[in-house]
């Protein structure tokens, strides 16, 4: 089932009928439109004029173009450069070391002749049934922790995904054989070196599966920047967004720019509506960019884990 | 998972080494280091946080701090029960809930089938593709998405789709909470549809074609076939996803109901979740006691019903339950 969306069967006579085949395919290019348009009204809200866009409202084929929205956002490009690494350094480091620790934890509870498998397992899918809510979770992080306002916030809850475990998990009890580790402790080998040079290159598929969704989280968190990331502190790129829609001052009051140009055209109207729409191109740009590559993995991994377990 | 539930929780550490069991320690000890990382991170980011439900019966405010505050019994329960609050965001939380798992179950089956029988391989894998596109964007993302439909004065929505219909009066769509139970499912199956489509495609491509020979030489159409053949097929996969889903049910998507109803207090009524109350009371009212309460009431019911559900799957499919 791992390539479920990409093998099938010779078509023969289970064809449909070529009416109906025509019916689904306009269907699906409705469809796929109307996945698309909303992309293509940020993109186009973004290169159109301010004052068209505030008289006329926004349209999928800008009225009047112009790059003013752009130019602001260079002119301020240390923000949301600032905001990019935050959410770079924030996904690449929790997706590393949050595949590591998980396998590392799969890889103990899929041996079966570990004693105590079934009850680390139990301590790892308990996290699934059962959490124990915002506040405590909150408390934990600011006053215990202390670590509000830095970084670590960002990365420490997501790193460890009980989901994700299980699905290694299940992958190491049925791809790496039992007869390899065996045969691999009879000739010396230690634990260490079977998972890493048996355990883990026999595992690609499911760490990059993984690795990609973690990926996934990490870029797309706002949540946690929300909870615990102030004006001041380390903003990733989806929170700045999320800021800026929310907040018409937010872009004036925290942009040196818009200091700057104000210092010297005091008639500069900041272009705040099409600012925004730029700001969501430049905060969606990568997703959109890198997906065609990524689906067929995310497919893979959601497959793999979901429908075997 | 074989152990019992008699295990507790907390206990994560077996004994010290005694001379007898020093050959296991040389052996498997290499398996608690390895386990560690994540373990310290369950502890910290999991279970410790557990000790702190302690709050949901304290009576908190900034001055006492949280450990002297006194402690007040279920006064925080009683309040939380006693407003009309709690009746609200639990109707809420559950039927959106309710019209979320029908809609990923009909449309999501809907997909499937209509991939599948798609002539064309080429066609479905890019219309697959796009179709998958949402479920990646953040929700920060699509609000901005659902932003530019119904900006209240330059939308797309109140400028141009609404005039094609004839309709001259602009909505002011994020402060009335009538069309919301309508717009939140739209976002929320535009956004998730790929996710359950892909799966249930899975499973469809999975079943055996000698089925479906079998039957056309019978003489069945292919309407009689999908209702015959195809979907009683895929009928464990179809309940182990919508029970899980229900297992959840007492817990809404945070982003879905924050961003993209942009929080606005004027959509409360229909648009306000346990989540997003809970979130409420700790950042904006500062009540920490009966965030707590709420949290935890959250917490036990999801819990019931996340265990009944497995409980269920497990009858079903043993090998997808949780457990």
């Amino acid at each position: 089932m791992a390539s479920a969306a990409t093998k099938q069967p010779a078509y023969s006579i289970h064809d449909v009928s070529k009416p109906a085949d025509f019916a689904i395919n306009v269907f699906f290019w409705i469809y796929s439109l109307i996945c698309v348009i909303p992309l293509i009204l940020i993109l186009s809200v973004s290169f159109s004029d301010e004052r068209t866009v505030l008289i006329n409202g926004f349209s999928l084929i800008p009225t009047k173009t112009s790059l003013a929205a752009y130019d602001f956002l260079l002119n301020d490009w240390a923000n949301v450069a600032k905001s990019y690494g935050v959410s770079i350094f924030v996904t690449v480091f929790g997706t590393i070391f949050g595949t590591l620790a998980m396998a590392l934890y799969a890889y103990p509870i899929s041996r079966r002749d570990f004693k105590h498998s079934g009850l680390f397992s139990f301590i790892m899918f308990f996290t699934l049934l059962y959490n124990a809510g915002l506040v405590p979770f909150y408390m934990m992080y600011t006053s215990v922790l202390g670590l509000n306002n830095t970084v670590w916030v960002l990365i420490l809850p997501l790193l460890i995904q009980g989901f994700f475990v299980l699905v290694m998990r299940t992958f190491f009890t049925n791809s790496v054989p039992k007869e390899l580790i065996e045969s691999a402790k009879i000739d010396g080998a230690g634990e260490w070196r079977i998972f890493a040079q048996i355990v883990l290159p026999l595992s690609l598929p499911v760490l990059a599966s993984i690795g990609l969704l973690c990926t996934l989280n990490y870029w797309n968190d706002w949540f946690l920047s929300l909870l615990f990331i102030g004006n001041d502190g380390p903003m990733g790129i989806q929170y700045r967004m999320y800021k800026a829609l929310l907040d018409l001052q937010f872009l004036s009051n925290n942009s040196s720019a818009y200091a700057a140009i104000l210092a010297q055209n005091p008639n500069f109207s900041l272009p705040s509506e099409t600012v925004r729409m730029a700001m969501a191109v430049v905060g969606i740009g990568p997703i959109v960019f890198a997906y065609p590559f990524f689906q067929r993995y995310f497919i893979k991994g959601l497959t793999v884990g979901a429908v075997k377990g | 998972m074989n152990q019992t539930t008699q295990l507790n929780p907390g206990l994560k550490k077996p004994q010290a080494p005694t001379k007898q069991n020093i050959g296991y320690w040389r052996q498997y000890g290499v398996f608690y280091i390895m386990m560690a990382p994540a373990l310290l991170v369950l502890l910290l980011n999991n279970y410790l946080p557990m000790v702190g439900s302690i709050i949901a019966f304290k009576n908190v405010n900034y001055s006492t701090g949280i450990w002297d505050s006194p402690w007040v019994g279920w006064q925080n329960f009683n309040y939380l029960f006693s407003t009309t609050d709690s009746w609200n965001i639990t109707r809420n939380t559950i039927l959106y809930n309710v019209v979320f798992i029908i809609l990923n179950l009909i449309v999501g089956v809907a997909f499937a089938l209509m991939f599948n029988a798609m002539r064309s391989r080429r066609a479905a894998k890019i219309h697959q593709t796009i179709m998958f596109l949402p479920y990646f964007l953040s929700w920060v993302v699509i609000t901005y998405l659902v932003f530019g439909f119904l900006s209240p004065e330059i939308g797309l929505m109140n400028k141009t789709i609404l005039p094609m219909f004839g309709v001259t009066e602009e909505i002011d769509w994020y402060s009335d909470p009538t069309w919301w139970p309508l717009i939140l499912p739209l976002v929320n199956t535009w956004k998730g549809i790929g996710y359950y489509a892909v799966l249930y495609l899975a499973a469809i491509i999975g079943i055996d074609q000698e089925y479906y020979e079998a039957a056309t030489l019978d003489g069945a159409s292919k309407w009689r076939q999908v209702f015959s053949i195809t979907i009683p097929l895929i009928r464990p996969v179809i309940i182990v996803l919508t029970m899980l889903q229900i297992g959840r049910i007492f817990y809404a998507d945070f982003g879905l109901f924050y961003q993209v109803t942009r929080n606005a207090g004027a959509l409360y009524d229909t648009t306000l979740v346990i989540d997003t109350y809970v979130f409420q009371t700790l950042r904006v009212t500062g009540d920490f006691g009966m965030a707590a309460a709420a949290g935890l009431y959250q917490a036990v019911v999801g819990f019931v019903l996340i265990f009944v559900s497995n409980l269920i799957i497990r009858r079903i499919s043993k090998e997808d339950a949780l457990f």
